[in-house]
């Protein structure tokens, strides 16, 4: 799209709303798929399919959409999704932070320890 | 409800909270060409909310020069984009469009 097609709305639609902003050249280089891509994009489609229910899809993009700027234009794709997952569990009372964070510092100390 | 072929506007309003109506379609007069049925609602959905009563989704084409100006070159090019009928109200045929 050439820049002077702009409709210059922008402003008002949230940060996340990017239709006809003016953003330069689209990076169309693929990378390779890292592991940690495929375990959050399968945790998502885990907890969002009708057998789970944990929360809907459209709560995650609620969630995202309500990052800060600087946190919506800084986190990578699937670190915003990835942060959204937590907060969801969260708010639908299904784990705790603590929960999380304990879970967390496990798995960190097991694989410090696998590593020696 | 809107037969295909109506003229409509996208109303130009802000609402707190999800929104999936994109902001540079707000204000611009699109023609119904699928009324593809209802749906629960997403603006509620995203608060864990059963998303009810439904909403009925329309397809909408766009030209893209209604939307990005005159200046936009292809006359011919189109968006199609669905929209919620609660963000749709009736609108004339736009006069600078052509047939």
């Amino acid at each position: 799209m050439n820049p002077s097609h702009s409709n210059g709305s922008r402003a008002s639609g949230g940060h996340h709303d990017l239709g006809g902003a003016l953003l330069g050249a689209i990076d169309r280089h693929e990378h390779p798929r890292t592991l940690y891509e495929m375990r959050v994009d399968a945790m998502l489609m885990r907890l969002t399919h009708p057998s789970c229910g944990a929360f809907r899809v459209d709560a995650l993009r609620r969630a995202i959409e309500n990052y800060s700027r600087l946190e919506y234009e800084g986190l990578p794709y699937y670190d915003r999704w990835i942060k959204a997952v937590r907060q969801l569990l969260v708010e639908q009372g299904i784990l705790t932070d603590s929960q999380i964070d304990e879970r967390i510092e496990q798995i960190r100390a097991a694989r410090d320890q696998q590593r020696g | 409800m809107f037969a295909k072929g109506t003229h409509v506007r996208v109303q130009d309003r802000l609402i707190p909270g999800h929104c999936r109506t994109p902001q540079y379609l707000k204000g611009k007069i699109g023609e119904v060409i699928e009324d593809t049925g209802r749906w629960r609602n997403p603006e509620l959905l995203a608060y864990h909310k059963p998303g009810l009563p439904m909403a009925r989704l329309f397809r909408v084409r766009f030209k893209q020069a209604d939307i990005w100006g005159a200046g936009y070159a292809n006359r011919i090019d189109t968006l199609d984009a669905d929209l919620y009928e609660h963000w749709l109200e009736r609108a004339e045929r736009p006069a600078a469009q052509g047939a």
